[in-house]
């Protein structure tokens, strides 16, 4: 009996890396008598349990495969700090998704001063009403800033080029969504400033020649700024729009993961491989 | 030799050992089935995508009718100053849908476009023509001033300085049953000449007018200059 072989898990899960912690974080060593792998604690149980679990999981959708393809890249050399804003922006985007379901549980778009009422009912009246109102009017700022921060390192580590050109196309397009996001959020609350903000912007919408006309008409629906303007802003701006936003996010990760990062500008290959010739035109 | 080698070829998917093909089936056959249901799948897409979108862009097609609203009597308003009046411009809306319009009378040495029986009272519309602010009427340099981006109207809406592309838009003006109304809005021209309605930034003076259609729905008032 005391020839047992030692006790192997089961599961032919492949070991996670384990993140580079320092070693006083490190889990201790399990006391001599007792075997590796099996649990003994309360705790070390729930955690088998989970682990049964997500391997239930795994065993019918192969999502880890997916997971370790996304999350364990190789990155190059020299990465800082400057590659984490499109993560940043993304969070961003993540929390005024979340802060703004939870507002429309509150809010209701009526034009005849129901839309005003709501928004004064969440700042005043609701329960963290102001602090979640507060992280969705300065979030949205915060995301436009972070969206040309991201842009501009992009465009200053040149990492626009061959072969992402596409995802620099699809996080134009990203923008462009983040600005009408913001133009049709600004209505929203519906005091003054939104009302006279929305007829100066509409209008200069109109000015694009020939399809301007009708673009103003589309967005106001009708000729002048009328009871469906609200609703109709408010519509794009929590079904359309975030719809578009989220699809596109999506692509614009996929061809991060697919294409990989950039080195920085001021990192040069090392030519000192035979297989390594640098071209020259 | 092109012609000869198309013919040798199989009709049927079989002998040519496209996946999926079975006995007695031929290409245009498989053809004919994939059309089909991809043109189905297209239909139905088709049958819900453009209604929606559809509904979505009906208002710019949509007829408004824009009815007359009483403002006074013919004796409240003097031709040589403008009385703010505030007129509904989209009902239902409360406050939102209001809009001050400034009236006064025609004035003959002044109004030179020939008398009709909708410009007896000159009506300005408050709307700034660059980009929709309120302008204010200053009575006493006798000029409209918008305060967003500082364009300066004349008396007779024409622009004086500032980035406003055209005059101040006008109201149809009538008189029923004694009283002064106000009807349809339209624009007009450094000419003062009526055109059809057009939104504020849009330049009605040389290719403005054709670069800025008006919307097939909303028309100037027929017969009136």
């Amino acid at each position: 009996m005391s020839k047992a072989p030692p006790h192997r898990p089961r599961s032919r899960r492949l070991p996670l890396p384990m993140p580079p912690i320092p070693p006083k974080l490190k889990p201790p060593p399990p006391p001599p008598g007792t075997q590796r792998g099996r649990p003994h604690t309360p705790l070390e149980h729930a955690a088998e349990t989970g682990k049964s679990v997500v391997d239930w999981v795994d065993e019918r959708t192969s999502l880890s495969g997916a997971a370790r393809w996304m999350m364990f890249r190789k990155v190059p050399k020299g990465t800082n700090w400057f590659y984490t804003l499109g993560s940043a922006t993304m969070i961003a985007f993540l929390s005024q998704a979340v802060t703004g379901v939870f507002l429309a549980m509150y809010y209701r778009p009526d034009a005849a001063g129901g839309a005003y009422e709501s928004i004064r009912y969440i700042s005043t009246s609701v329960f963290l009403g102001n602090f979640v109102r507060g992280m969705h009017k300065w979030g949205a700022t915060v995301m436009v800033v972070l969206v040309f921060l991201h842009m501009a390192r992009t465009f200053v580590f040149g990492a626009y080029k061959y072969p992402r050109e596409l995802n620099w196309v699809i996080g134009v397009v990203l923008l462009i969504l983040t600005m009408v996001m913001g133009f049709t959020g600004y209505l929203l609350p519906f005091d003054e400033r939104s009302y006279w903000a929305t007829i100066v912007g509409v209008n200069i919408n109109g000015t694009g020649p020939i399809i301007g006309p009708y673009l103003s008409d589309f967005l106001r629906g009708g000729p002048e700024f009328n009871a469906t303007t609200l609703s109709r802003f408010y519509a794009i701006h929590m079904l359309v729009v975030p719809g578009l936003l989220a699809a596109l996010i999506g692509a614009h990760l996929y061809l991060v993961a697919k294409l990989g990062t950039t080195a920085p500008p001021w990192l040069k290959a090392k030519i000192d491989t035979p297989e390594l010739i640098e071209e020259r035109a | 030799m092109a012609p000869a080698r198309r013919q040798a070829k199989s009709k049927y998917t079989l002998d040519r050992g496209i996946p999926g093909a079975f006995e007695g089936e031929t290409v245009t056959r498989r053809r004919f089935m994939t059309g089909t249901v991809h043109g189905a799948g297209m239909l139905m897409t088709a049958g819900f995508t453009l209604p929606a979108i559809g509904f979505a862009l009906g208002p710019i097609f949509h007829n408004y009718t824009l009815g007359w609203q009483t403002v006074g009597y013919p004796q409240d308003f003097p031709d040589n100053n403008y009385i703010p009046i505030v007129i509904t411009t989209s009902p239902g809306i409360g406050e939102a849908g209001k809009s001050t319009v400034y009236i006064r009378s025609r004035d003959p040495s002044v109004d030179k476009l020939p008398l009709t029986k909708y410009n007896r009272w000159v009506a300005i519309t408050s709307r700034c023509s660059h980009l929709g602010c309120s302008v204010l009427w200053v009575e006493a340099s006798e000029r409209f001033v918008c305060p967003c981006h500082g364009s300066v109207f004349d008396a007779e809406g024409v622009r004086v300085s500032g980035p406003a592309p055209r005059p101040l838009d006008r109201f149809y003006t009538r008189l029923f049953d004694g009283q002064v109304q106000v009807g349809p809005r339209y624009s007009v021209n450094n000419e003062l000449r009526p055109f059809s309605p057009r939104d504020p930034g849009q330049p009605l003076d040389g290719i403005g007018q054709y670069a800025y259609p008006s919307r097939p729905s909303v028309r100037k008032l027929p017969g009136n200059v």
